[in-house]
């Protein structure tokens, strides 16, 4: 297999058996980068001379014996929300167009502290308000499974960056599905994890009480092993939670004997695409075979997930990106008229429509008189999302839902119709209201050639739980394979999937796996509410 | 007829807390340094970095509430609020708005009119704001973040303040206590205390509150007293002229003796304060707050009382000894050592007082070491020194820290008590000053003045006043 397609494991044993040197790896990835991105657009900002030099530093400390984690001298992408110490940090805003950190942010500093080799910085929807990479001021990323298509967001670039195989793994941040969703619209393994497990430390942050940092990768073996790594209980973050379960690549245990899996009903209801509930389905067929219990179940109030999240979000955003005005860093309007004009033009110009807009929401629920009828009654509802996953997870080990209604939109369909856009992030917004684990997992692809993932949501703390079914799953599918444009240069900005490519591309994975569970027929999901599905 | 007007009047009163560092980052609170040297991406509001609170910052919060008889909120919260200002880096102050951390409290203020409990409505954390300078060479504004993050805590009164000699009480009172609790210097001058005025004016009688103004820029006890008559002036006039009094700040200028409208309330900023998600809440445990209870230090009205018991000094002296905890602490350390509370108070309210006034200092700033007044007491009882060479040595001790022994060694200022030196030396000023000795014969007590300042010349100082005026009266 080519370096490019070994996952980050794979290729950091390589690199310890000394059959890989880090400098190729960071060459063979910088390779892959300049022939790909032209088209994909993933990265906002490659420092090639930086790179190697790094590789040559990890190379070196491997030769001299140093003890650094399974990942040392593999290569990693960083969303460029992630702050980097001498590596631009834009948010994909022009407002932040210049600004070069003179700090790391924690989990980078944890990652570099096991020899991670940092290639570039990855393309999101500005500051991360957005579901699609289109907000970018850097331009849109596209899907690698079909470059007409967008790749999700906002961690668009860090999840195209994995499923085309520019990078073996990135870190992304998920604020309301901002890792989840894409990774299910590219095809990899995207994790979130319990709030309070990555230090927030250098993430730039759009809403403070959701944010989160986490791996993305292509299989569930890497997210844990990268998730050990990046996890620490940090001074330096108030939320930050000190654990003592972070081994979490013990889970990797291909055992769901007696697990206890809930299906949500409320979630399969109208909205959905019909390949995605079949899909979602199927996996849990897959481990009701394993020796799971799958049950459906009622969970309440999800209707009001999606506007308590956006009250909370943007008014958080509000004030977090108070900050960008023109005064110490960043972009300012070249002519203004005083300082109200200052900060009035340099964030009219440096700031787009969508984070405009979340700002002028965010402002307004927290004006007096709207407090309470808004931001108050958002927080509220959070506390009772809360309470309803807990009852939930008294019951369940892991909760499987979709990560998104459907598969990835056509590139400008969304950005017309921002409420059709933040409805889309159903599944995936409560985990953050409530703070929980999720795992997006590919599982198929649909009739269009794109990739659909399953979400697991555990309760917090319990990674290790959605972990193994991730994991239980994923030997039961087998290796995903990478688009196949992957396998191309992406020279042509027309490359596109046929269908019957990915149906074969299926087939063969299927066989491959040659597992009977996905012949099993699955039954519907409302015939048998409550009850264990047989 | 003229009517009768009653001024109402609340503080809010800010005061930077003694810590060493900032209340959410590591960085020093020191005075001075080069413009955003004390800096960090915390206290810059750089993107991406996050406050840790300070816990030194609670305890004194906690301190100060509880010797204001205030009730503690052991759940409380940090806000923000939101504005743009580019002193504010992160253009938000946190703040504690919904939950601060005492309320509910008082205390009791005496002026020539009596004692008056004064309310206090509650008191909370927050952070300072950074400076802004105007370079009027390059018609630019330039931001220092030194003082970005230094704590603050703002107490808040009741408008219970009725003239400006209630409010000079309530700032004494409230100063000597937080002084007492080594929360902070409370310097106006330097802005460590400052105190912006609510005031309105109602007739008496009536039950409504007038509308009122909030006055800022008040850096000294005069200028606060100023500005109340001033202000309370103003708007007297404004409703004999049949004017209404507009909710405003202004900005008091004390060279004018007038105030001058910053903002009114009208186009008054929305704050949009809201929980800060980036600070988990402020919970203190019964343990905390009873270890904070228990490190409580005396404060004054106790210490009278103690004072009152245990040394044998004038009530008058022991209330200016404890107008400064400083000064007490070394009153009391010294008496410990020689047992002699007068002679130790007597030391204190002279000469330290003389020279204090002299430099212009509060007596917050005293240095002298217990052990060092105590030696010199002793060296003044034994009669090792008199009473001319002790003064010096107390200006010694009081400004270098010297040790008195050392010093009356090094500057040979033992006193000369062997009589037969001196009496050599009264011989020779005898012999010397033959008409000053005439005249003492002749009647004229003066003389003898006049040669006892002779045989003290004649001996450097060193000799014993009274001894010398026994040998001369003797020789004579
Ligand atoms: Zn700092």
């Amino acid at each position: 297999m080519e370096i490019m397609e070994l996952t980050a494991l794979e290729l950091g044993r390589e690199i310890k058996k000394k059959e890989v040197s880090v400098r190729e790896a960071a060459q063979a990835f910088l390779t892959r980068i300049a022939q790909t991105d032209k088209v994909l657009n993933s990265f906002v900002t490659v420092e090639e001379e930086q790179v190697l030099q790094r590789a040559d530093e990890v190379q070196s400390a491997l030769d001299g014996g140093a003890s650094l984690g399974p990942l040392a001298g593999v290569p990693a992408a960083v969303k460029d929300n992630i702050c980097t110490e001498g590596i631009k940090t834009t948010c994909s805003s022009r407002i932040l167009y210049n600004f070069i950190p003179p700090y790391s942010a924690q989990a980078v500093l944890q990652m570099q502290k096991q020899g991670a080799v940092i290639l570039g910085k990855t393309n999101m929807d500005e500051f991360a308000m957005g579901s699609t990479t289109e907000t970018s001021a850097f331009g849109p990323t596209k899907n690698p499974w079909n470059t007409e298509h967008v790749p999700g967001g906002s961690s668009g670039g860090s999840c195209v960056a994995v499923a085309a195989c520019e990078a073996p793994y990135a870190l992304g941040s998920d604020t309301g599905g901002s890792i989840r969703q894409p990774s299910s619209f590219c095809g990899v393994t995207g994790l979130k994890p319990t709030y309070g497990t990555v230090s927030r430390y250098g993430l730039i942050a759009y809403g403070s009480s959701l944010d989160q940092i986490g791996p993305i990768a292509k299989d569930i073996s890497d997210c844990a092993a990268i998730l050990e790594m990046i996890a620490s209980y940090d001074p330096k973050d108030s939320t930050s939670v000190k654990r003592a379960d972070c081994d979490f690549t013990a889970a990797l245990t291909d055992d769901v004997k007696g697990m206890r899996i809930g299906i949500p009903t409320d979630y399969f209801g109208e909205g959905l695409e019909e390949e995605v509930k079949q899909a979602v389905l199927q996996v849990a067929e897959v481990l009701r075979q394993k020796g799971a219990v799958v049950e459906e179940f009622p969970l309440s109030l999800v209707d009001y997930a999606i506007p308590a999240y956006y009250v909370i979000a943007s008014a958080e955003a509000s004030s977090n990106l108070a900050r960008f005005d023109g005064v110490k860093y960043g972009y300012r309007a070249s002519a203004y008229d005083g300082l109200h004009g200052m900060y009035k033009k340099s964030r009219s110009e440096g700031f787009g429509e969508e984070v405009k807009r979340r700002i002028m929401l965010g402002s307004f629920v927290l004006s007096s008189g709207y407090y309470d009828a808004y931001y108050l009654k958002a927080l509220r509802t959070k506390a009772l999302i809360r309470r309803a996953f807990d009852a939930a997870f008294e019951k369940y080990d892991v909760i499987l839902a979709p990560a998104s209604p459907g598969t990835a939109p056509k590139l400008g369909q969304s950005l017309g119709d921002p409420l059709k856009m933040y409805l889309g992030d159903i599944y995936t917004i409560s985990a953050n209201l409530a703070g929980l684990p999720g795992v997006s997992v590919p599982c198929r692809v649909d009739q269009n050639g794109l990739p659909i993932g399953v979400q697991m949501l555990g309760n917090c703390f319990m990674e290790k739980k959605i972990i193994r079914a991730a994991y239980a799953f994923e030997q039961a599918r087998g290796r995903w394979q990478a688009p196949p444009q992957a396998q191309r240069k992406f020279e042509k900005e027309t490359v596109s999937a046929s269908a019957d490519d990915m149906q074969r591309k299926e087939k063969e994975m299927r066989s491959a796996s040659a597992k009977d569970v996905w012949k099993t027929e699955v039954k519907t999901v409302s015939a048998s509410a409550g009850k264990a599905v047989d | 007829m003229h009517r009768q007007y009653e001024t109402v009047i609340g503080l809010e009163v800010h005061v930077e807390l003694a810590t060493k560092t900032k209340i959410f980052c590591g960085c020093s609170t020191e005075f001075g340094g080069a413009p955003n040297t004390h800096t960090c991406p915390v206290c810059m509001g750089m993107p991406g970095a996050l406050p840790v609170l300070n816990r030194q910052v609670v305890e004194y919060a906690m301190a100060v509430g509880l010797a204001t008889n205030c009730a503690i909120n052991q759940y409380c919260r940090f806000d923000r609020k939101n504005y743009f200002y580019p002193d504010n880096p992160q253009n938000y102050q946190i703040s504690q708005l919904y939950l601060p951390i005492c309320h509910d409290g008082g205390i009791e203020i005496e002026t020539a009119s009596g004692k008056k409990m004064i309310g206090i409505h509650e008191i909370h954390m927050e952070e300072d704001a950074g400076k802004l300078v105007h370079d009027e060479w390059e018609d630019c504004s330039l931001v220092d973040y030194n003082r970005s993050g230094v704590p603050l805590i703002e107490i808040v009164s009741e408008p219970d303040m009725r003239d400006a000699s209630e409010v000079l009480a309530y700032l004494d009172k409230l100063r000597l206590i937080i002084r007492y609790l080594g929360a902070s210097d409370c310097k106006l001058q330097e802005g460590s205390m400052r105190a912006d005025v609510n005031l309105s004016v109602r007739e008496v009688g009536a039950q409504k509150f007038g509308t009122r103004t909030e006055m800022k820029n008040l850096n000294s006890f005069k200028a606060i007293a100023r500005a109340i008559e001033g202000e309370r002036a103003r708007q007297i006039e404004l409703l004999e002229e049949g004017k209404e009094v507009i909710q405003e700040t202004r900005r008091w200028d004390d060279n004018k003796e007038y105030s001058y409208p910053m903002r009114s309330k009208e186009d008054a900023h929305d704050y949009r304060y809201f929980p800060d998600p980036d600070l988990v809440p402020v919970v203190i445990s019964d343990e905390w707050l009873q270890a904070v209870k228990e490190r409580q230090p005396e404060l004054r009205a106790q210490k009278l009382e103690r004072y009152q018991k245990e040394f044998d000094i004038p009530d008058y002296d022991a209330q200016i000894l404890t107008e400064s905890k400083r000064m007490a602490d070394i009153f009391e350390q010294t008496s410990a050592l020689c047992k002699k509370p007068k002679k130790v108070s007597n030391w204190l309210m002279g000469e330290a007082l003389r020279l204090l006034k002299e430099e212009n200092r509060e007596a917050d700033t005293l240095t002298i070491v217990p052990a060092h007044l105590a030696k010199l007491i002793e060296l003044t009882e034994n009669g090792t020194i008199n009473q001319t060479a002790a003064k010096e040595v107390f200006a010694e001790i009081f400004h270098h820290n010297t040790d008195p022994e050392l010093y009356v060694k090094e500057h040979e200022l033992t006193a000369i008590s062997d009589e037969g030196a001196l009496c050599e030396a009264v011989q020779g000023v005898l012999e010397a000053n033959p008409q000053s000795v005439a005249d003492y014969r002749g009647g004229k007590e003066k003389a003898l003045g006049y040669l006892v300042g002779q045989t003290m010349k004649q001996m450097k100082g060193k000799a014993d006043p009274g001894t010398v005026n026994r040998l001369l009266r003797e020789l004579l």
